[in-house]
This record gives C-alpha cells, sequence and structure tokens, in this order.
C-alpha cells in the first residue's frame, strides 16, 4: 500500500539523537521520521488502549496526536490506563495523559477535545487527522467511528477488548472492508457486558492497544502489510494469535455506498444502549421526553433509613460471586445476574417452569430491592423478572453499591 | 469429532467451556449440536433458522458466508469458531 504521508518535515539536531533507532532502519529512515512528523493521528479514547496507544505514537514522533475524552482518571482505572497515574486522579483524561506525553516527547503537539463523541461533532473532529484510532468501550461509538471514517475516507485502525481475548483490524473502505461489513448490526443490548461489568485483564489493553499503535505506523510510513482485511484474535489464555479473513460486502449499507451519501444516525438508537456515561439515552426526564419511567428506585439513605429501623427488607444483589467477595450488604439474596437472564429464557421457551430454576428463591409476593455495582444490572434484571411475570414491587436500588460505599459506609471496598 | 471456539460472552451458556466438540457432517448440524446440547445458546445464534447477522462463524480464516454457509460440510477435525461483537478498550 502506498504512504499515507507524502510530505515531510525537518527534523531538529535533537529530534535526530532522539530517534536514532528509528532513523537507522531502512524502513523508517530520515525520510520516514519526518514523514511521522508531518502526521496527525486522532486517538477516540484515552483509556485501556488510549494509554499505550498515546504513550507509544508519543514517543514514536507523530507530529500531532488528538485525544477525545470528556472523562476523569479514576483509580479503578489504573488496573490497566497506565499513561495515567496515582497524581492525577480526578484530573481530565486528556490534561493527565497530555501531561506524560509531553514529558515523554516534548516534539510531539497534543490537541485535546474534552467532549464526549457524536454524530453531530465527529466529521468535524475527525477531519484534521490522517488516521483515527479507535480506543472506545462502546458499540454505539464504535459503529461511529467506523461511519464518520468512511464518509471521510480515512483508516480506521480498530481495537477492541473483552476478558482475555482482544481484536484487532484497519478498516478503510477506500482499501478493503469497514466495520459494519464484519459486524452488520450490534449484539443486543445485554448480551456483551462492557469491561465495567465484565472486568477485563490490565495488560490487554497494553497487548492491542500497541498492536494498533503499529499499524498506525504502518499505514503513515506504507510499510509492510496492513491489517485491511483481515482481522487478529488474540486469545491471552490460550496466549494464541489468530487471523481470519474479513471482505467487503457489496451490499454494506455504509461503505457499499458513495461516501458523499453516508449519513452519521442516532447510534445509541441502533444499539439500543447508551455511549457514555452523560449520555441522555434510556433516561427519565422531568417532562417525560427520553423514556417513560418503569421502574422505581430507592436511594442508598433511603434503603438505610428503613434497615435502621428495623424492618425486614429483602436485597437482591444480582453481581458476580468475585464481586461479592469484595463487598456486599449483611443478609441479600445473591444470584448473578446473567443467571436471572438463562432462567428468564428458559421459562419464556417453555423449556423449564419458573420453580425449576433460580427464580424460585426470588419471591413473588413481597418488595424485593435490587442491587449491582452501579445500578445498570439490577436495573436490567428487574426488566427480566417483569418479563417472567413478577407482578410485585421491584425497586431499583440507585447508584448500586458504590453509591452506598460512597453515601453511607465509607470504609467498604469499592471497585 | 469437529469443535466448536465458544467466545467469552458465550461461556455463560456452555458452562463456561471453551471449546465444545460436536457431531455433525456441515457447520449447520455441528450448530444444531452444539445449541441441542446448550439450549440457551440458540436464540443468541439463530433468529428462525437463520444465522443471526451479528453471529460470525469462520472455518479456518474464511467467514462460513462466503463458503457455503450453514451447508459448508466439515470433517472430523474441522476447527470452527464463533468470533463475537466486543467493544470494549
Amino acid at each position: 500500500m502506498q504512504p499515507l504521508i507524502n510530505e515531510t518535515v525537518a527534523l531538529s539536531n535533537e529530534e535526530v539523537r532522539r530517534y536514532s533507532r528509528h532513523l537507522i532502519m531502512p524502513e523508517v529512515g530520515l525520510e520516514g521520521q519526518q514523514k511521522l512528523k508531518a502526521s496527525s493521528i486522532l486517538l477516540i479514547g484515552t483509556g485501556g488502549l488510549g494509554s499505550p496507544l498515546a504513550l507509544y505514537l508519543a514517543a514514536a514522533g507523530i507530529g500531532r496526536i488528538g485525544l477525545v475524552d470528556y472523562d476523569v482518571v479514576d483509580e479503578s482505572n489504573l488496573q490497566r490506563q497506565i499513561i495515567h497515574g496515582q497524581s492525577t486522579v480526578g484530573v481530565l483524561k486528556i490534561d493527565s495523559a497530555e501531561q506524560r506525553m509531553r514529558d515523554l516527547n516534548p516534539f510531539v503537539q497534543v490537541d485535546k477535545y474534552n467532549v464526549p463523541l457524536t454524530s453531530e461533532n465527529a466529521l468535524e473532529l475527525f477531519a484534521p487527522y490522517d488516521v483515527i484510532i479507535d480506543g472506545t468501550d462502546n458499540f454505539p461509538t464504535r459503529y461511529l467511528v467506523n461511519d464518520a471514517c468512511v464518509k471521510l475516507g480515512k483508516p480506521n485502525v480498530y481495537g477492541s477488548i473483552f476478558r482475555f481475548e482482544g481484536q484487532l483490524s484497519v478498516f478503510y473502505a477506500n482499501e478493503g472492508p469497514c466495520y459494519r461489513c464484519m459486524f452488520p448490526t450490534p449484539p443486543p443490548p445485554g448480551l456483551v457486558p462492557s469491561c465495567a461489568e465484565g472486568g477485563v485483564l490490565g495488560i490487554l489493553p497494553g497487548t492491542i492497544g500497541t498492536l494498533q499503535a503499529t499499524e498506525a505506523i504502518k499505514l503513515l510510513l506504507g510499510i509492510g502489510e496492513p491489517m485491511i482485511g483481515r482481522m487478529l484474535l488474540y486469545d491471552a489464555l490460550e496466549m494464541s494469535f489468530t487471523k481470519i479473513r474479513i471482505r467487503k460486502d457489496p451490499n454494506c449499507p455504509v461503505c457499499g455506498i458513495p461516501a458523499e451519501k453516508v449519513e452519521l444516525i442516532d447510534y445509541e438508537q441502533f444499539c439500543g444502549m447508551p455511549a457514555h456515561d452523560k449520555s441522555e439515552f434510556g433516561k427519565t426526564t422531568q417532562n417525560g421526553h427520553v423514556e417513560e419511567k418503569v421502574m422505581s428506585e430507592i436511594t442508598v439513605v433511603e434503603l438505610k433509613a428503613r434497615l435502621d429501623s428495623g424492618e425486614d427488607v429483602l436485597i437482591l444483589d444480582v453481581r458476580n460471586p468475585q464481586e461479592w467477595e469484595i463487598s456486599a450488604l449483611d443478609g441479600s439474596l445473591r444470584i448473578p445476574k446473567p443467571q436471572i437472564e438463562a432462567a428468564m429464557n428458559d421459562v419464556l421457551a417453555g423449556r423449564k417452569p419458573r420453580e425449576a430454576t433460580v427464580l424460585a428463591q426470588i419471591p413473588t409476593d413481597r418488595e424485593i430491592i435490587v442491587q449491582c455495582r452501579s445500578g445498570a444490572r439490577s436495573a436490567d434484571s428487574i426488566k427480566f423478572l417483569r418479563n417472567v411475570g413478577y407482578k410485585n414491587e421491584l425497586v431499583n436500588l440507585k447508584g448500586g453499591i458504590l453509591a452506598w460505599a460512597r453515601e453511607i459506609d465509607p470504609e467498604m471496598a469499592t471497585y | 469429532m469437529a469443535s466448536i471456539k465458544i467466545p467469552t460472552p458465550l461461556r455463560a451458556f456452555t458452562e463456561n467451556q471453551a471449546q465444545v466438540v460436536v457431531s455433525g457432517g456441515t457447520v449447520g448440524a455441528a450448530l444444531d449440536d452444539l445449541t441441542q446440547r446448550f439450549p440457551e445458546l440458540r436464540q443468541h445464534l439463530y433468529e428462525g433458522d437463520k444465522l443471526r447477522n451479528f453471529v460470525n462463524v469462520f472455518l479456518g480464516e474464511e467467514d462460513v458466508r462466503f463458503l457455503d454457509g450453514l451447508e459448508t460440510e466439515i470433517d472430523a477435525d474441522t476447527n470452527l469458531r464463533i468470533i463475537p461483537s466486543i467493544a470494549g478498550g
């Protein structure tokens, strides 16, 4: 493939010294390094994948690196988001990342965008960059990144992770398939948990993020064989790297039509899930514009008051056993959400009566307060129970055990 | 016997098995055997009698859609894999 970048920018003597290990390789050389300096890359997300990406791309001497993220650094990020540190907990991720990148390489320009990526701002944000790298953590944003890249004719260096598995590809519609050729529609909400819900090995984004950075450099310089039309599947437990072929779908609704006709849509609607935690998707508003409220909620303060009054409250904890080990409310009934969902499916498919599933433990005749880590899985579980005919009062604990730890029991371990 | 590699998100429905040995002479028969053993999996893989379009089944490095789909013949050494859509980052 031809290099994406043909222009060059002169290097100072200091830069020549800095990049000497690149300069002495014929595949890069002085000209290649000057091309990297003339290049620009936009990183969507400064989290697990974004951390190694920003570090290595800054170190490699990419001239201009854009960071799109609105989040602040939290301690629970540091197990994998190694560009941040204890000293930047509470700081905007883009500011924290910039500090580290500038320390690593003061010759790199860092552009910061403290916004969630949306259909309204994506084209404007992407336009001034040569390569877009998808390091986001949710389906709606992944479809958005893809469609915007197809529309603008830019390569999308894709990496994705879950637990011990990772995927890598380059979706570049000018030269091969796009993300939608492989994944035309997202999985139904709830089937694939997020990393916040399902967990991820902290090192995994390091592996996949560095592979993405490698692909970006290859594209810019036109060296080697880019992962266009191929996907790498990494399984850390097997320690296997498997490559598969991805074909361009001539009927792809996005890259199968002229680029100028591609329209950015409402990706949260398309995926049936919110793109980020500032999203209004699926939330109740005062005037009921978004979605009618269907679920009753209780705050941790209200729950504490009821427990303190000696009331016999039934709390159903739908987190996974590994999470119960970290912290749990005393006396709660504990059944993981996947088991509730599986039971619902069995009942709805007529495979088993309710009484023959874990649902037998969940009473149908009294109020139940349903609780998880932050309130999302408990809300899903309430929907599952409603689906199989629970008519009793099912109340979601707002903010989950994290809210309990924050507001009621600061001694409690959080994660 | 052929085998099917199960991606992490679907292992909740295969008693956490990462690899399931299956019988059958075609991709469709192998998937039928799999989903008969793990009935909850069926609704995640199929819509009626068609594979859901977010479910990618690969034989070697090829998507079975570009071979003969569910009719693609397999033998005892075949390793199929279901490629999940994952979004973590």
